[in-house]
């Protein structure tokens, strides 16, 4: 019989790794996780907003004892030129009630005790040990080869939840290089500020109730990208991802943008007063559904950010990750049951990904990164029009009403042609449906 | 806010450095010298990489490294490893 140490191998202690462990364990199912970092979370970066849902369904009423900053009740979405900012969004007391929709987090703080649990369910987990590469036999993965002395493990399956970088993936050849165009490359900074302090600016009314701003706009000068900032209990987290092309091509270091968009006198006075704590940086993978890999081989699954699920437009990534790494560890649970670990069986992990919210969701936006490659302004040319007709419908200058309606239609027309704007607007229509 | 220099902020984040080993590296130090753009000193987020212009070549401060990766997404000749298990960046927060 083949060498076996165990009957699963997870690569990556991370929100997918984890929750593939959770699942396997919680079946008595035999699993080592293996993490790089010296503690699981340590290596990790978010935005972050975590999603309840696919964790509850995991582990019910987590968040009562999950180390969580603030439950998210208002969301903000700013579109942002140099001198303004046009602001709408969401706050409501439906969020504002257990079990809540989301929170703000620090992934160092939670993967450590989502691990925790995890370990708890009966998982090993060995930290500071890099996984170098899968170890093949008869065309099947059947191990990986850790950069540990005699650190070859064998097992029947592996699951790869290493990350955005994914180089198990790639070199079992099922993804091809990443490119510029298809990740975005984020910047992070936690600015400790009192509990009142943030509080008092962002309009809650104690420690528990938190904010999330979103902006995008001409601030960018056409880059693609996202600038956020979200209330932690005594700090903000303040960051920007910007598409790595972008970055090359507008030869803008990612720090220097995060200090310009912290000196806009929109943001400025939120932050003001604030201590920096720590910066960070990762990268995100925005290619979308287009981008995914192939996400399954004999004795191998792909989960996470490896497997690049991410929405980008919802910003959602983490509770993708959760989910996708169930239902990696429900395939193996199957897999078990026929004691076959061949790639056909292993398919019915992509199959369940369709049926489930995270590929449905991802291929519903399948073209907006083509889309927004391509036509660039929809993202600086719009926005501006309607910042600038903000403020000039706000701007009382004895110029009448119906006069200033007439110069914005007039506006619309020159900058856009009515062709073009309607020609936009269907083409979105077609994509986003 | 004060603004920020970019060693102050490095400064604040929790690294265990590897003395022995560096993982990064440039797989073919020439083609830097006629590199126009010279990608891998602007788009990293902690300006690990610096142009020597005496000596001709690309600087490597792989202590400073936050192992995002977005260097070897934008140059092919940037040989790009994680580094050895528990070394690297540690984040306090995350």
């Amino acid at each position: 019989m083949r060498k076996k140490d165990f009957d699963v191998i997870v690569v990556g202690a991370g929100p997918a790794g984890l929750a593939a462990g959770y699942v396997l364990a919680k079946a008595g199912v035999d699993v080592i996780i293996i993490e790089r970092g010296k503690f699981p979370g340590s290596k990790n970066v978010m935005g972050g907003i975590f999603y309840r849902e696919p964790m509850d369904d995991l582990i019910p009423d987590f968040y009562k004892e999950a180390p969580l900053e603030r439950h998210i009740v208002e969301q903000r979405m700013w579109l942002m030129d140099d001198t303004s900012h046009f602001s709408f969004g969401i706050k409501t007391q439906k969020h504002n009630v257990e079990p809540y929709n989301c929170f703000s987090v620090f992934r160092a703080h939670f993967d450590k005790w989502f691990a925790k649990k995890v370990v708890e369910a009966g998982a090993l987990l060995i930290n500071e040990t890099v996984v170098t590469e899968p170890i093949v036999e008869d065309g099947k993965v059947v191990g990986v080869r850790t950069d540990r002395p005699q650190g070859d493990l064998y097992a029947d399956v592996v699951i790869a939840a290493d990350g955005v970088q994914s180089f198990l993936a790639k070199s079992l050849g099922l993804r091809d290089k990443i490119t510029p165009e298809k990740v975005a490359v984020g910047v992070k900074e936690v600015i400790g500020l009192s509990e009142d302090q943030i509080n008092d600016r962002f309009g809650v009314k104690d420690a528990s109730e938190g904010v999330t701003i979103e902006i995008t706009g001409p601030f960018l000068k056409g880059m693609e990208g996202m600038a956020w900032i979200y209330t932690n209990k005594t700090s903000v987290s303040i960051g920007v991802g910007v598409i790595v092309k972008d970055i090359m091509e507008h030869h803008k270091n990612p720090n220097d943008l995060l200090e310009e968009i912290k000196a806009h006198p929109s943001i400025a006075p939120l932050i003001e007063g604030g201590d920096t704590k720590e910066y960070l940086a990762h990268l995100i993978p925005e290619g979308g559904y287009n981008s995914i890999p192939k996400m399954y081989t004999d004795g191998f699954m792909v989960a996470g950010d490896a497997a690049m699920l991410v929405d980008s437009v919802h910003r959602e990534g983490s509770n993708l990750a959760i989910e996708s790494g169930k239902l990696a560890a429900r395939t193996y649970l199957e897999a078990r049951q026929a004691g076959d670990f061949s790639e056909r069986m292993l398919s019915r992990y992509q199959e369940k990904l369709e049926e489930s919210f995270v590929l449905k969701d991802l291929k519903h936006y399948r073209n907006l990164p083509e889309l927004l490659e391509e036509k660039r302004y929809l993202l600086t040319d719009y926005p501006q029009f309607i910042i600038d007709a903000m403020v000039e419908l706000y701007t009382v200058d004895g110029t009448p009403k119906p006069e200033k309606f007439r110069k914005l239609k007039e506006e619309l027309k020159s900058r856009f042609g009515y062709v073009n704007l309607a020609k936009d607007i269907f083409t979105i229509w077609r994509k986003m449906r | 806010m004060k603004k920020l220099r970019i060693e102050d902020k490095l400064y604040l984040i929790g690294y265990n450095v590897d003395h022995e080993y560096s993982h990064l590296g440039v797989s073919d130090p020439e083609v830097c010298k006629t590199c126009e753009k010279k990608q891998c000193t602007y788009v990293c987020p902690a300006v690990v990489y610096t142009w020597d212009e005496k000596e001709q070549k690309i600087n490597i401060n792989y202590d400073a490294c936050v192992e995002c990766g977005t260097c070897r997404i934008a140059c092919d000749y940037i040989t790009w490893k994680y580094p050895r298990g528990g070394f690297g960046v540690a984040y306090k927060f995350g």
